[in-house]
């Protein structure tokens, strides 16, 4: 890593002072805290209209996008931002509900996923920079974000979050009942499509984080988690963010004391997590069903 | 071209290796399991990069991580069926895992290794010896015939399976078989074009073949012509053009295939739907 570290100590507090001594250490912490705060709040509404999928598509297309950047010389940030947004219009057009076949149709995303990839590949090929560059696109890194990049950030998510709460009601309305939110006078096709650019948003953030293809951990992860604690929409939301800050803090943190990559703690982290809330969840519905007065035994 | 030994182990490892992925894929795609291809994909990756790590054979990694994910899809089955939230989640996890091998392998030998990382996820078609690609190849064969001894079986379970269980045949040991086989095809196939391509090697030349023809045999040959083909250009395009990695020029081809496809499709449009060619596919197994 070329910098020397102290390592763990006994004292906590004088651990903390130690990770906010180096400044690429601060920037990944305050970068970590925005791009949490943003996945988590979005990620929710991405869980709940069941749109994994085009956010892995999103994902997908976010390496290509920024192996592009890197080979033209542009700044990372916008090879991540136009090519997760063109690719969020394209899906919008992509994903009405046509009479194509199944089928035909997940074929068309495994195609387009692999070709994404493979362009990718392409331009790191092209660009011939070193193998870590393939490397931290791909799983992320906390080593390279500077301030700027924190700043575009910090703008970029304040942006994303007020869209958001703008729409909120509209499209939770059309998230949960979508027939009847349009019987009712909700543009649910506009808000569709907004939900996709804010989605794109949120990938390409988290993809400078966590890499193109873990993305998922933060965006995913901590919303299913939450899902599965409330399905009220504000705790619901509030929690979500609230573990996406948890994985990423802590994650960012072990990465610094250890030798692993920060992708590898923020996935691990957020899925322990899942799992853990599901079997605890089931053990307790178990309980439930035995007794139905529903006290736990 | 083929005056190059490199080349020539390509155009046998690949060829082979195509021909299975073509003939898988037809039935990945008419089954509607893109989804375990794309699973199978970052086992693949996780599992070789583990066997880096561990020091054994990248191949070991490989068989094993794909065998046994897919012989577990194929026991859960239909019923237990997971929804992409819970498949993102541990997609995400597989590939972190695989992130710490990699950091693993990469830190615990010296700096030249680190293009393993590379070869699992991109391929590695150029840098296979005589052996290997023999070997690539005499597995991708077995793997395709095998397939091909339960294609009329799994063809009309796939399409038909009430049809197929009132005619006794057993479709839980059909869809484990299957999933064994494509296990072999997606390991072989990490070799070739890599691990985060394979899936386009699998859905584009199954996906073009599904919209050209209805007939399954007509498709299942033209699924296989379309991916060796793609695999037979996308090696001469490398050649000519040694800036293009041999595994992207492979997947442009194939993804240009699909969507040829799909524009033809598009044109003739109108004149059948999906449960039409169902049952011309049916009939056309009977007959």
């Amino acid at each position: 890593m070329g910098i020397e570290l102290a390592g763990l100590s006994w004292n906590p507090l004088g651990d903390l002072e130690q990770l906010t001594e180096f400044s690429f250490m601060v920037q990944a912490l305050e970068a970590g805290t925005i791009v949490a705060t943003m996945a988590g709040a979005i990620g929710w509404f991405m869980v709940l209209r069941r749109q994994t999928f085009a956010g892995h598509t999103l994902s997908v297309v976010a390496f290509p996008g920024a192996a592009g950047a890197t080979l033209a010389g542009l700044p990372l940030a916008a090879g991540y931002f136009g090519a997760c947004g063109i690719a969020a219009l394209a899906l919008s057009r992509v994903s009405r509900p046509g009479r194509e076949s199944l089928s035909s149709e997940s074929a068309a995303i495994g195609t387009v996923q692999a070709f994404g990839l493979g362009l990718g590949f392409l331009f790191v090929t092209l660009y011939s920079g070193q193998l870590s560059d393939l490397q931290s696109l791909l799983f992320g890194t906390f080593l390279g974000i500077t301030a700027a990049q924190v700043q575009t950030l910090f703008w970029v998510a304040l942006a994303a979050l007020a869209i958001l709460a703008a729409i909120g009601r509209p499209l939770l309305f059309a998230s949960v009942d979508g027939a009847v939110a349009r019987a009712s006078g909700v543009p649910t096709g506009g808000l569709a499509l907004v939900f996709l650019l804010l989605l794109g948003l949120a990938v390409a953030a988290t993809a400078e984080i966590t890499g193109a293809l873990l993305v998922f951990a933060l965006l995913v992860t901590p919303p299913a988690t939450a899902q599965q604690i409330t399905i009220r929409p504000g705790p619901g939301l509030v929690l979500s963010v609230a573990l996406a800050l948890a994985v990423t803090w802590l994650g960012l943190g072990i990465a610094y004391f250890s030798p692993y990559p920060v992708g590898f703690w923020v996935t691990s982290l957020s899925f322990g997590l899942y799992v853990t809330v599901r079997l605890v969840r089931g053990i307790l519905a178990r309980r439930y069903r035995h007794d139905p007065l529903g006290a736990p035994a | 071209m083929l005056a190059h030994e490199f080349m020539r182990n390509a155009y046998l490892a690949g060829s082979f290796v195509a021909l299975a992925c073509g003939l898988v894929g037809y039935f990945v795609v008419l089954r509607g399991q893109v989804f375990a291809g794309d699973a199978l994909s970052h086992v693949a990756f996780t599992g070789a990069l583990a066997a880096a790590a561990a020091g054994v054979d990248i191949r070991l990694g490989l068989f094993v991580a794909t065998l046994a994910v897919a012989m577990g899809m194929g026991l859960l089955g239909e019923r237990a069926r997971p929804d992409d939230v819970v498949i993102g989640s541990v997609f995400a996890w597989v590939l972190g895992l695989g992130a710490l091998f990699l950091s693993i392998f990469t830190n615990g030998s010296s700096g030249e290794n680190g293009t393993a990382a590379v070869r699992v996820l991109f391929g590695s078609i150029l840098g296979l010896s005589a052996a290997d690609a023999r070997l690539a190849a005499a597995i991708a064969l077995l793997a395709g015939l095998v397939l091909l001894a339960i294609a009329r079986p799994l063809l009309l379970g796939s399409l038909d399976p009430d049809v197929a269980r009132g005619l006794g045949l057993p479709l839980r040991a059909l869809g484990i078989g299957f999933f064994a086989v494509l296990a072999v095809v997606a390991a072989e196939a990490t070799q070739a074009v890599g691990a985060l391509l394979l899936l386009g090697l699998l859905a584009a030349p199954g996906g073009a073949a599904r919209l050209l023809t209805d007939n399954p045999w007509r498709g299942l040959a033209l699924s296989a012509a379309l991916a060796l083909a793609s695999v037979w250009g996308g090696l001469a395009l490398s050649y000519r053009v040694p800036s293009l990695p041999p595994s992207f020029a492979v997947i442009a081809l194939a993804a240009a295939f699909f969507v040829l496809a799909a524009l033809r499709a598009r044109l003739r449009r109108g004149a059948g739907h999906e449960g039409q060619a169902v049952e011309s596919s049916l009939s056309r197994i009977e007959a």
